[in-house]
């Protein structure tokens, strides 16, 4: 699935990396608790959460994702999308609540990891 | 390729800028052209580390000592040590506080995450005067 496709089915709004929107990715992980994140995240190449601040973008780089969608409406601070943004990780913001997003991805195909 | 060094002082006061330094490990390591598994055992180890130090302890430092064959990471502190080592090793044990955990953090999985993705880990904690980890990740 192209992340382009992810913003679609979610209504999100992209904050950064446009370019990036070709991008294919095949695996997401859904959590607020970055430490489970760190704990339990595989291959995964998206990111869903509701937690917001600079330490969610840190994980995902740790973890070599390629998207965060941020969750509930939360939008996350110029700070955040610019640390996102100069480490090409699309972003993007999405009025879904978490169940309603993973949801919605999972459904068309989006998977879990290995 | 001789052995690198690097090193980092972990800023203690700001949780926002904790991870910066295994940041910018992973940059170095991706630069020089290690695996990219080895480089992710070693971010998310030391990044755990880090974060654990600016939780727990008012920071400290992060030594990188990089060889061909094993990558191996320092982190310094002088915060409070670990009392019971066997305890914090236990997945989901954490001393973290409710604030720590709205963050994202402090789920009790950092130490064991740390075993889990290096060669070996070792601790040398004293109460009252700090903690010395020293992980060790083979290329």
């Amino acid at each position: 699935m192209k992340i382009r496709e992810i913003a679609q089915l979610l209504d999100a709004q992209v904050l950064c990396c446009e370019e990036e929107l070709d991008a294919e990715v095949s695996d997401a992980f859904c959590c607020d608790m970055m430490s489970d994140v760190l704990a339990f995240a595989t291959n995964q190449s998206v990111l869903i959460t509701g937690l917001l601040n600079p330490q969610v973008v840190r994980t995902a780089m740790m973890l070599d994702m390629h998207c965060i969608v941020f969750v509930c409406g939360k939008r996350p601070t110029p700070e955040i999308v610019s640390l996102a943004g100069a480490n090409d990780i699309v972003t993007m913001v999405t009025e879904h609540h978490t169940f309603s997003a993973a949801g919605r991805l999972y459904e068309t195909g989006l998977l879990h990891g290995e | 390729m001789a052995a690198l060094t690097f090193h980092y002082d972990v800023d203690g006061q700001d949780f926002s800028s904790a991870g910066e330094a295994s940041v910018a490990v992973k940059k170095k390591l991706r630069q020089l052209g290690f695996p990219s598994d080895v480089i992710r055992r070693c971010s998310i180890a030391m990044y755990e580390g880090e974060i654990n130090m600016v939780i727990h302890a008012n920071g400290g430092t992060a030594d990188v000592l990089v060889e061909p064959d094993k990558i191996t990471i320092i982190l310094e502190d002088h915060g409070p040590g670990i009392p019971d080592v066997e305890l914090a090793m236990k997945e989901g044990y954490s001393t973290s506080t409710e604030a720590i955990r709205t963050m994202g953090f402090g789920a009790g999985m950092g130490l064991p995450n740390m075993k889990r993705y290096t060669e070996s880990l070792e601790i040398e904690t004293e109460v009252g005067v700090g903690t010395k980890l020293t992980m060790v990740v083979k290329v």
